[in-house]
């Protein structure tokens, strides 16, 4: 390790006057002349003057910067940080795809459309619902719009005093925050000892003021919520919706639905559990789904398949006229991140049934692999079968002082990105593990192995774990201090 | 004679006749680590015992502030708008918000320095 750091910034490597082509002279100065003079601009924009060559060099040593799925172990829990296979790169890549403008007529795009329609009736039936909309840009914009499709479906039968939205406290931080910009008051419901949401303490809170009750299952400490169907039938009992966070669906491909279960919307992040690419690597995408008699209330545009005059499917674009009054408007520009939802369809595609089968059930075993192998130097505050993922309350021994930011910097060291960490805050040291099923036995061996020396050196040279990390190019940024003055362009250096 | 009383949630209130000083404990302040941001109400805003009046924002988390009595806020600690770290220096010190107490007898139902912190002990494990 300790490899050479590039820490340039390209306005440093700019010198006036330099660049990497010769233009021939402007000839259109007559045509400026025409626009009126407080639409031009009176100063050059600021734009680094470099040659090509150091263009290039500047950007592939940047690269080596990166920490990725590409580069190595990130089982950065509740983030589902699978490999994301190339070929779904090859497909979003065809010109057929890339070459596209929106405003282009149905009949010049039959074939995306065809895309889009298959990807969202593949995820109707992933998920048990009736329809999916594929327009939301992310997580939480899936969300957001599912809670606009619960508020509408609710108005739509002229009940208005539904304002409440039921989160548990172990929930994604998107679930309040998803309920707040929909115009819903949060309430938060209890959580069991083992995590689970508590039946009892949930049932008083379900009234004629409730429009949703959010649930992530497995929740968010990789716990099946067993509870599901007498949940769903209190939920709709007082009349409300069950909403599912797809943000955990990972472990349940093709084994459980959530509209079995009765969730009535839920929403898919493409970019975990669907292998597109994630993080800064983005864009998400964030499908939203309902059960059947919810449909109408999904956002426009949508599309839409008939038979055309000879037999043949024809799609297109319809913008609300075939649904009805309840529709949502556009929750986005089109069709949501299109070449996202291509690589989302040919994961599918490659893998097929059987194979996402295997996705969810070989996830849930990495899962259970590590924590079994670890849990006698780890706190294990839930002792059960996981699924994809798990959760330690930091080291078992806490007599060292070493904390769970400790470990996570002393991993970094060896080489793996850190697991999650004070995240859910129902225990104090949370350190989230989530290997997904795309890592080999040898790479979870060596990571199962590296977390036990490190519970060794807490006891042996706690020193050494509390400095961490040694050997990583920046060592300790100052969080604290980037969050109070964030310095973010170059000029404020 | 002022005396200070705990809620469940962990925060304080230090009482000096009908006055209320509002904040968290030093034990919260411990759990959540450096403090980046605190989002206080307003001058004259309403606190209702239970319910959330702000956050506090530190390095790891965002948690809610839920009111441990009733009241009139009277005044926010301005010190913490460039200086959110003095709840870290010393959080039974630096309140967050005055307040003009409502209902003195909602004070019964918190808890006591020595019933707090064997709250606290207990939430250790």
């Amino acid at each position: 390790m300790n490899k050479k750091y590039y820490g340039k910034v390209i306005f440093e490597l700019s010198r006036p006057g330099r660049q990497g082509y010769s233009l021939p002279a402007n000839g259109c100065e007559d045509a400026l002349a025409g626009l009126p003079s407080d639409l031009l601009r009176t100063k050059s924009p600021e734009l680094p003057e470099v040659d090509e060559l150091t263009v290039v060099r500047h950007y592939n040593n940047m690269s080596t910067n990166n920490f990725g799925v590409d580069t190595g172990f990130y089982p950065l829990g509740s983030c589902t940080m699978k490999y994301n296979p190339k070929i779904n790169e090859e497909m979003a890549s065809l010109p057929a795809f890339t070459a596209l403008h929106p405003f282009q007529p149905s009949a010049t795009v039959q074939g995306a459309l065809e895309a889009y329609y298959t990807l969202q009736q593949m995820l109707s039936e992933i998920g048990g619902m009736a329809e999916f909309t594929l327009n939301p840009y992310a997580g939480a914009h899936g969300e957001l719009t599912g809670l606009m499709v619960i508020r509408a479906y609710h108005e739509s039968r002229g009940d208005m005093k539904r304002t409440k939205v039921i989160v548990p406290d172990s929930a994604h931080g998107t679930n309040p925050a998803s309920a707040a910009v929909a115009g819903l008051k949060v309430v938060e419901v209890k959580s069991l000892p083992d995590g689970t949401v508590d039946v009892e303490a949930l049932r008083p809170l379900l009234d004629e003021t409730v429009a949703a009750v959010m649930m992530t299952n497995p929740n968010t400490v990789g716990i099946f919520e067993h509870n599901i169907p007498e949940i769903a039938e209190m939920v709709h009992a007082c009349g409300a919706l069950l909403y599912y966070d797809g943000a955990n669906l990972n472990p349940l491909l093709g084994v459980a639905r959530p509209g079995d279960m009765g969730f009535d919307v839920m929403h898919i992040n493409l970019h975990k559990t669907f292998s597109t690419p994630h993080g800064g690597g983005g864009p998400g995408s964030g499908p939203v789904g309902v059960r059947a008699g919810l449909e109408q209330f999904l956002p426009n545009p949508r599309v839409v398949k008939h038979t055309g005059d000879n037999g043949d499917p024809l799609f297109h674009l319809d913008f609300g006229t075939e649904k009805g009054p309840h529709a949502l408007g556009r929750i986005s520009a089109w069709l949501g991140n299109f070449a996202v939802e291509l690589r989302a369809l040919a994961y599918i595609l490659s893998l097929g049934r059987d194979g996402l089968k295997l996705a969810g059930t070989l996830a849930t075993l990495n899962a259970n692999y590590i924590k079994e192998s670890l849990r006698d130097l780890y706190e294990l505050p839930i002792d059960r079968v996981c699924k994809h993922e798990f959760v330690f309350d930091g080291l078992t021994d806490k007599s060292t002082g070493v904390t769970t930011l400790n470990v996570a910097k002393r991993l970094l060291d060896h080489g793996f990105h850190a697991p999650t960490i004070y995240f859910p805050l129902l225990f104090h040291e949370s350190l989230m593990i989530e290997p997904t099923e795309t890592e080999s036995k040898e790479t979870l061996d060596e990571f199962i192995a590296v977390m036990r020396d490190i519970a060794r050196e807490a006891a042996e040279t706690p020193d050494v774990v509390k400095n961490a990390p040694l050997e990583t190019p920046i060592r300790k940024p100052d969080d604290t201090a980037a969050a109070l003055n964030p310095v973010v362009t170059f000029a404020d250096l | 004679m002022s005396k200070t009383y705990y809620s469940p949630s962990h925060e304080y209130v230090t009482v000096d006749g009908n006055i209320g000083y509002i904040g968290i404990s030093d034990y919260a302040q411990q759990a959540l680590g450096n403090v980046v941001y605190v989002d206080m109400p307003e001058d004259g805003d309403d606190l209702v015992a239970g319910e959330d009046f702000g956050a506090v924002e530190s390095v790891k988390a965002a948690s809610d502030l839920f009111a441990p009595v009733s009241g009139a806020v009277v005044e926010i600690n301005e010190q913490l708008i460039d200086n959110p770290r003095l709840i870290n220096e010393d959080a039974m010190s630096n309140w967050i918000v005055k307040v003009e107490l409502t209902d003195p007898s909602e004070l019964d139902k918190l808890m006591d320095e020595e019933a707090y912190r064997a709250h606290c002990e207990a939430e250790k494990h």
